[in-house]
């Protein structure tokens, strides 16, 4: 979590003079040494391609030949693309329902696991051990045949004498099968969740206890509160997760983003456009809009956090 | 397993046991503010990871009837088992499957078996194109050149932000900080390019060589924040008795910086082990294949026709994922609550 603290607080203390590091030996030329591979990295690997692509997003780049300016005209085509909009719905659509249902799910679990439960590392491993598995190619496949016109759900349904259909292959309720995936991985926010609990105090709800404050009371009062900050830095990372989601999607899928482009998610069709129909300007075009969107969702998380996190500090 | 989440084992118990009141003390809030003045400040505690049951148990039966108390534990019990069941089902009823024949799979939601049958194993082996080991194979040693990369190039990196003096330190720890969250499809396309001008298309390369070049910034953050818990005085000793930078770094930090190495290792081999996006773009030859792309091919190529064979090699690949879990949890907990990664 300290990452983005780290750069929040980058723009909180802007203006503020730093107080000078103890001046010692040079470390220039150590740190020349110590730095090489990341400088290399990002100059080659990250800062490189990031500048490279925002050029190539002006061109009609397509890997065979070189390279024609073409102006705006790649961000004028996204403007009528309309399997772009469709995707940036279906993403859209998935991260605002996954991203609140995979917190709750975590906070609720986290909660009851808080408090001395017996148990409590057995609990906490089966519920993450999702999270770990839930980006694989092979959850993926078993997503598909549960979610199948003969798969699990249906045989379970049909135990109860309901006649379900194939989710998967349904476009009304083929993305609810990926947003289903996404809140099953709730466990890596839960263990955030519980870090944060851990953190507040004990003395502050014997306090309250004291002053006669019943649970209902000391959760609303006490815990929402001080938990504000993890649940806004679970909402910003998982934001940003989710609207990077492309392998699950890929493979329920079948690699068409179907059925009737149903779980296009934007990724998916930025890997179609590029890496298939090999219209790599257009794609890079599209990963910079990516890019816009990302940094635009945390920007408008931050102002409005405003409004509802509490720094206790 | 599903035994494991009853949670009433004398074992589970007694490791509750022991680690409870070891760490109770909630951990004073980590200064952000003052660690960015100076990415080199000393000692940004790390918080407490939740991995013990904290001291609240005591306040909890205060002024309650016992049968009532106890009746409500039950009851939560009940419910966390419930719902740990159902989370873990699926992959219960995919390793069940993965040992029924095929005509089973599509009617018996069972998790025991009534016959164990090896056949999908066999025939998912030898489905493809190359044996699954050779996809295994290639698999590990992406992997283990991942690991080794992240583990040198971002220990490196982190030493000099978390202890040297250097010119514009700052802007680069803030730059360093930023590209955690930049996405990789921004980034592909020319990746791409330049790695098919220097002939890296369907080797290894693509895959280790950025991990070299500390392009995980997350792993970097990752090693400032445990660096900057190591007390300074070490190194101004090691310093005084004329020990330079790279002595001090491999004799005092790597060696103390032990637990931050593991949750890197294990996380990069996780990540690398579940990647798919940048393995399905970089390796397109048959022969290269890892595990996630000849996955992904086998469920092309055979349809449904063959569930049980798909997920037999299916679980096959979450084994080391499964056996990472198992022994690196410590360190996977640790990692996720200090810097909230996946």
């Amino acid at each position: 979590m300290a990452a983005l603290g780290e750069l929040a607080s980058l723009r909180r203390s802007k203006g503020v003079k730093a107080t000078p590091a103890p001046v010692e030996r040079g470390d220039n030329k150590a740190a020349l040494f110590f730095m090489a591979p990341w400088f290399i990295g990002l100059f080659l690997i990250t800062a490189g391609p990031l500048i490279a692509s925002l050029y190539l997003s002006f061109t009609d780049y397509s890997l065979l030949q070189p390279p024609n300016w073409i102006g705006f005209e790649n961000y004028e085509r996204m403007l009528g693309d309309t399997r772009l909009h469709n995707s940036l719905r279906v993403t859209f659509t998935y991260v605002f329902v996954s991203v609140p249902l995979q917190l709750a799910a975590a906070l609720g679990l986290a909660l009851l696991l808080d408090r001395g439960l017996r148990g409590l590392a057995i609990y906490r491993s089966v519920y993450y051990l999702p999270s770990l598995l839930g980006g694989s190619v092979a959850i993926a496949i078993l997503w598909r045949q549960i979610f199948g016109t003969d798969g699990l759900i249906n045989q379970v349904l049909g135990f109860f004498g309901i006649q379900g259909q194939g989710w998967v292959s349904h476009p009304d309720y083929a993305l609810g099968t990926l947003v289903i995936l996404n809140v099953w991985t709730f466990g890596s926010p839960m263990i955030i969740f519980l870090a944060g609990l851990r953190q507040i105090p004990d003395m502050y709800y014997e306090a309250a206890s004291i002053d006669g404050a019943g649970k209902l009371r000391q959760f609303v009062s006490i815990t929402v509160p001080l938990l504000t900050p993890i649940i806004f830095f679970n909402l910003v990372l998982q934001v940003i997760g989710a609207f990077q989601s492309f392998t699950q999607a890929f493979v329920v899928s079948g690699g068409t983003g179907g059925p009737v482009d149903s779980t296009m998610f934007y990724t998916l069709y930025l890997y179609k456009e590029g890496f298939e129909n090999f219209r790599m300007g257009y794609a890079s075009g599209m990963a910079w809009l990516l890019l816009a969107i990302v940094a635009a969702m945390t920007a408008v998380n931050f102002l409005l956090s405003k409004y509802w996190v509490f720094y206790n500090d | 397993m599903t035994e494991r989440t009853e949670g009433t084992s004398p074992s589970s118990a007694g490791r509750d046991g022991s680690v409870a009141g070891v760490d109770q003390r909630p951990a004073p809030a980590p200064s952000a503010v003052a660690a960015l003045q100076d990415p080199a400040a000393p000692a940004v505690p790390v918080p407490p990871a939740a991995d013990d049951t904290g001291g609240r148990g005591t306040r909890r039966a205060a002024g309650r009837s016992p049968w009532a108390s106890r009746a409500r534990s039950l009851v939560k019990h009940g419910m966390l088992i419930a719902v740990g069941f159902v989370m873990l089902y699926p992959l219960l009823w995919m390793l069940a499957s993965s040992f029924k024949p095929n005509a089973l799979i599509f009617r018996d939601p069972a998790l025991i078996p009534s016959e164990i049958d090896l056949s999908n194993y066999t025939v998912g082996w030898d489905a493809l194109l190359h044996p699954f080991s050779h996809y295994l194979m290639n698999s590990f040693i992406i992997v283990a050149g991942a690991v080794l990369g992240n583990l040198i190039s971002c220990s490196m990196a982190a030493y000099a932000f978390a202890r040297l003096n250097f010119r514009g330190r700052k802007l680069w720890f803030a730059i360093m900080l930023m590209s955690i969250m930049l996405p990789i499809h921004v980034v592909i396309v020319p990746q791409y390019i330049l790695f098919s001008q220097l002939d890296w298309i369907n080797t290894y390369l693509p895959l280790v060589v950025p991990k070299l070049l500390a392009t995980d910034a997350f792993f970097v953050f990752l090693m400032v924040q445990f660096f900057r818990g190591i007390p300074r005085e070490l190194d101004e000793a090691a310093h005084i008795d004329g020990a330079g930078h790279a002595r001090i770094f491999f004799r005092i930090m790597l060696p103390l910086a032990t637990p931050a190495l593991a949750t890197t290792a294990i996380f990069t081999f996780i990540w690398t082990w579940n990647d798919f996006f940048s393995q399905l773009i970089f390796l397109t030859n048959p022969d290269m294949y890892t595990v996630p792309v000849a996955l992904r091919t086998f469920v092309d190529s055979t349809g449904a026709s063959s569930w049980g064979s798909l997920f037999a090699m299916s679980i096959v690949s979450l084994v080391p994922i499964f056996l990472v879990f198992l022994f690196g949890q410590k360190y996977l907990v640790k990692g996720i609550a200090t810097t909230g990664i996946k």
